[in-house]
Parts: C-alpha cells; sequence; structure tokens
C-alpha cells in the first residue's frame, strides 16, 4: 500500500509511505489502514466508524477513485499495489483526514429542515404523508454525507464556492417532502451561480454515489424548478409563489 | 424464533453450538438465516439494507442463499446513572441514549425502544442543561477546576505522549481486552467465567499503564484518542465483570448457568458500580421503582395468570 502522508508539525511536507500489509480475500482497504495502525505504524491518521457503509466517515481516494475505504474490497486491486490519498479538493488537516468545514457550511446554507408557514400543534396529530408522496423525495433522504461526489466533480475543483452536489440533493429532499413548504426559502441558495447553475452536467458524483441518491438527477431537477420560478416571477411579478 | 427477542434468539444459538448444530467459518460458528421463502419482491421492499449487506461483505444472494450469521453484541442496557432529567450524579453532567441508564430498558431492551429513548431524553437532557446553564455560576471554584484540569493533561502527557520505554502496544491490549469479555461475560457466564475476567481485566489495567504509542503528536492525534478510550474500555468492563459476578441470578440478557433462575427478593435491584482507584469496583444496589407493571414470569404464548394456572396443574 501505498499511503500519503502529512503532518502539519513537519514543515508542510507530503509523502507516500510504503507498507507491506497481509492480503486477505475479504478485506476492505480500511482493514489495511487498521491492520497498519495497530501492529506497524500507530502515526497513521484516518477516519471511519460503522465499517458498513453508513456512517460516510471513511471516503479516501483509492487510486485515484473516491471510495468508502469500508466498502473497497482489496482483491478488487491485488496483487497490484493500493495508493490511498485524502479525498480530492478538500483542504487536509493531517494524513488522510480532510477539513469539512466549507461543506458544512455549504449544508447549512440550504436549511435542510422541514419548514412550515405554520407548524401543527401537537392535538392535531401527525403530519400525515401517502407512500406515493415519500416515494417522491425518499432517494434523496439516502445521503450518508461521505463527499465522495464533491471528489467525483470537476467544477468542486475548480469553483470553491460551487455547493456541489449533497447539498442540492438535500434541498430537493426537502423541497420535494409534501410536508415542507419552505422551497422559496431555498430558491435564493439554488438558483445562484454557486447553487445548481454551477452543475455542467458531467454525471461522475451519481457515478461514485455509494447510496444510489443520483444527485445529478436532483441537481437537473433543480435546475428546471428554479427556472420555472423564474418565468413565474417574470410574467406574474405580483403574484404569489 | 426467527421473530423471537434478541436475547433468547442468542441463547438459543449457544445451545445448538453446545449440541454440534452450528456450521464452521472463518468468523466462527454460524448458523443459517434463510429468507429465501420470501422472494425477491419482498425482499427488496422490506430488507434491501439486509441484502446489499450480504451481497457486498458476504458475497451472498439471499434471494437465492441462505446467510450465516452469529450473535454478536448489540446494545448496552446499563450505563451512566441518571433521572428523569439525564442528570447525573455529577452536577452539571447530563447523559441521554445508550450510555445512560435511566433505566427505561432494565435487563433487557425492548426493540425499537433505543432510538425513541435517545429522542425523548436528549431533548430532556438538552432542556435540564440549558436551565442549569442559566442558572448564575459565579461561585464556582474555577481555580480548582482548571488545576484538575491541568493534572489530568499532564498525566495525559506522561502517561502517552512523553513515555519512554514502554513495552505494551495499545492494539493487543485492546484486542484481549475483547478475547476475556467474550469468553468470561458473554451471552451465557458463570462464577469461573466472571473471576476469570474480572483478573484479566485488572492486570490489563496495570499494563495499559505500559503503553507506548507511536504517535507523541498534538494534531489530530487518534492513537492517543484511542489509548483514552482503551482506559474507558477497561473501566466499563470492569464495572460490568464486577457487577455480574456479584449478582447470583438470571435476569434478562444476564443468564448465570450456576444461577440460572430469577431471583426477584434479593435482585429486583439495580446495580451500581462504583471506581476505587486501587482494586475492584464498589458494587451497591438501588431499588427498582414500579410504577404501573409488577414484575411477572417472563413467558411466550400464554398470559401470565394462564402460564401460573399451567405450573400448578
Amino acid at each position: 500500500m501505498e499511503v500519503f502522508r502529512y503532518h502539519p508539525e513537519d514543515d508542510g511536507e507530503t509523502v507516500f509511505q510504503g507498507y507491506d500489509v497481509p492480503y486477505q480475500e475479504h478485506w476492505v482497504v480500511l482493514d489495511a489502514l487498521n491492520w497498519i495502525k495497530d501492529t506497524v505504524d500507530g502515526t497513521l491518521s484516518y477516519r471511519w466508524s460503522c465499517r458498513m457503509g453508513v456512517c460516510g466517515s471513511c471516503g479516501m481516494m483509492v487510486n485515484g477513485e473516491p471510495k468508502l475505504t469500508c466498502a473497497a474490497f482489496l482483491r478488487e486491486y491485488y496483487p497490484n499495489p493500493i495508493r490511498v490519498e485524502p479525498l480530492s479538493y478538500f483542504p487536509v488537516e493531517r494524513d488522510l483526514m480532510i477539513n469539512i468545514d466549507g461543506f458544512l457550511d455549504k449544508l447549512q446554507s440550504i436549511k435542510p429542515w422541514l419548514i412550515r408557514d405554520e407548524e401543527q400543534s401537537l392535538e392535531d396529530g401527525e403530519y400525515l404523508q401517502t407512500p406515493g408522496e415519500l416515494a417522491k423525495y425518499k432517494q434523496y433522504t439516502m445521503c450518508i454525507n461521505c463527499m465522495l461526489c464533491y471528489s467525483a466533480c470537476p467544477v468542486v475543483g475548480v469553483e470553491e464556492d460551487f455547493i456541489g452536489p449533497a447539498v442540492i440533493a438535500l434541498a430537493q429532499r426537502y423541497n420535494l417532502d409534501s410536508r415542507d413548504q419552505g422551497a422559496a426559502q431555498r430558491h435564493q441558495v439554488l438558483g445562484a451561480d454557486e447553487g445548481a447553475w454551477g452543475c455542467t452536467f458531467v454525471g461522475e458524483c451519481t457515478e461514485v454515489c455509494p447510496k444510489n441518491v443520483d444527485p445529478a438527477g436532483a441537481i437537473q431537477q433543480a435546475k428546471i424548478t428554479n427556472m420555472k420560478e423564474w418565468y413565474k416571477k417574470l410574467l406574474l411579478p405580483w403574484g404569489q409563489r | 424464533m426467527e421473530l423471537g427477542p434478541r436475547d433468547k434468539l442468542s441463547q438459543a444459538f449457544v445451545k445448538e453450538q453446545q449440541k454440534g448444530n452450528t456450521i464452521k467459518s472463518p468468523f466462527g460458528d454460524v448458523v443459517q438465516l434463510d429468507i429465501r421463502h420470501l422472494g425477491e419482491k419482498k425482499i427488496n421492499r422490506k430488507l434491501p439494507f439486509v441484502r446489499e449487506l450480504a451481497l457486498n461483505y458476504a458475497g451472498i444472494e439471499p434471494v437465492h442463499e441462505p446467510i450465516p450469521v452469529r450473535p454478536v453484541v448489540h446494545y448496552m442496557m446499563g450505563g451512566i446513572h441518571t433521572d428523569l432529567n439525564a442528570a447525573t450524579p455529577l452536577a452539571g453532567l447530563y447523559a441521554a441514549g445508550e450510555c445512560a441508564c435511566v433505566t427505561i430498558n432494565g435487563a433487557n431492551r425492548l426493540g425499537s425502544n433505543s432510538l425513541t429513548e435517545l429522542l425523548v431524553f436528549g431533548a430532556r437532557a438538552g432542556k435540564a442543561a440549558a436551565q442549569l446553564a442559566r442558572e448564575d455560576h459565579t461561585d464556582l471554584p474555577h481555580q480548582v477546576l482548571q488545576a484538575q484540569a491541568n493534572d489530568e493533561q499532564k498525566r495525559i502527557a506522561d502517561t502517552y505522549l512523553l513515555k519512554e520505554g514502554g513495552s505494551e502496544r495499545l492494539s493487543s491490549i485492546r484486542a484481549q481486552l475483547y478475547e476475556a469479555m467474550e469468553s468470561g461475560a458473554g451471552i451465557y457466564r458463570d462464577e469461573a467465567s466472571l473471576l476469570k475476567a474480572c483478573e484479566t481485566i485488572a492486570e490489563l489495567r496495570e499494563r495499559s499503564g505500559h503503553i507506548q504509542l507511536d504517535d507523541r503528536s498534538n494534531c489530530f492525534n487518534t492513537e492517543l484518542t484511542a489509548a483514552l478510550d482503551l482506559e474507558y474500555l477497561l473501566d466499563v468492563a470492569q464495572a460490568l465483570a464486577h457487577s455480574a459476578l456479584a449478582r447470583t441470578e438470571s435476569r434478562g440478557s444476564h443468564q448465570r448457568t450456576d444461577y440460572p433462575e430469577r431471583n426477584d427478593e434479593q435482585f429486583l435491584k439495580h446495580s451500581m458500580a462504583s471506581f476505587r482507584k486501587d482494586g475492584a469496583p464498589r458494587i451497591e444496589y438501588l431499588d427498582v421503582v414500579i410504577t404501573r407493571w409488577p414484575p411477572a414470569e417472563r413467558v411466550y404464548g400464554t398470559t401470565p395468570a394462564e402460564a401460573v394456572a399451567e405450573k400448578q396443574e
């Protein structure tokens, strides 16, 4: 394995450190990293948690592709060497750990919660939703914020302020939820150049998504909705949403 | 049995294992979970994640093949002692969810109650903590507290970051702790196995003072956080093993082969373990709060009244 190493206390030097890891048929890249840290080199720093593809913590570049290291099987690369690097287009804190502050700010910017004109009171009971209404947005709820889509997106690579695939998919998750009434509040962020219009429909985000969210689809949907809103405002400047 | 409570399923597994009815696998003994009869449509609709996991991690297609399974630790019923407002005995510290023990779950948690418990007590903890924060705390002994913090930072530096000549590797102590708990305080336990676990934990605790870390830096040092984590694992393991040793009965997920019956007269109480710096934790007991439903015999397929009547016949 060739693993990217960087320590902020080391004058900004970056190196690739080689490790010989025993091959096991059922092992994933994360198992190999854990073996390295447990047995050979405790200084290797990286994030992980569930090791079963639901937490989104262990995203890294494996041979140049963004992957969840808990789902990247050694047998798919063996016997060739495996190169592990931190996710592309994010500042590196240390070794394989990236700084995700920018991503978290972008998530907040689309108000990822149910927005109501008026909250239903407890006495009125729960919000009801049909299976059909749930089906409209369910796919976009599957995002685990692993950020693989950001590392796959060439626009993210050149436009620092582009809010990116996961954020737009999450905005759609709420806009399409029958209980939500906040689409107008998300409209400005989504309709900006750094919003949905930053996307040039490369589609790599959907290719790398481990949960089949299809963010590319969500973004194109968002573009269409945004355009309709723009026309409505143009033709009916005094009309409501 | 397939839809039975987790503790009963795990116990059934052990019984089958003892009879030689389990299958060897690279990960230990397994039994086969067969959902083929549900068909592809139903599996995709109701168990899509199960199918995905089986396919990706075991190369098994549940639509056509049975899935090898074995019991693992899933949830910790015990935890930090809290009241109904999630307050712990340490003023200003709140705890909610799996780490806390109100208790909602007793010796055996009902399915789905973990998430609801977290929502309810998480909210209560937040409100109580906010309430406390609004109060006047100018009379807190800030200097004493700061001195305590400094002492702890020094201890961490001395034990891990500055330590020279340590002889132990963090990961091997952790692995041995795992082995000791799995064999000593597992699905079925007895006095001998628990005594052994308690001994091993004490030994591992001593050895953990000699850990030599590779990472001595101050930036994202995940080896250090793992070492601190190991200290807490040892604390929890010790509380668990000693409480289980003292509890000479079976109740819920605590099954003693040497004391197979439930003993409400002596043990309808919560075990409260307190840390003692040198030696075993102090074990005391707190009465269970019973409000609406008095404890009855745990039977399936009949009501408690019917079960009592059956027994008397």
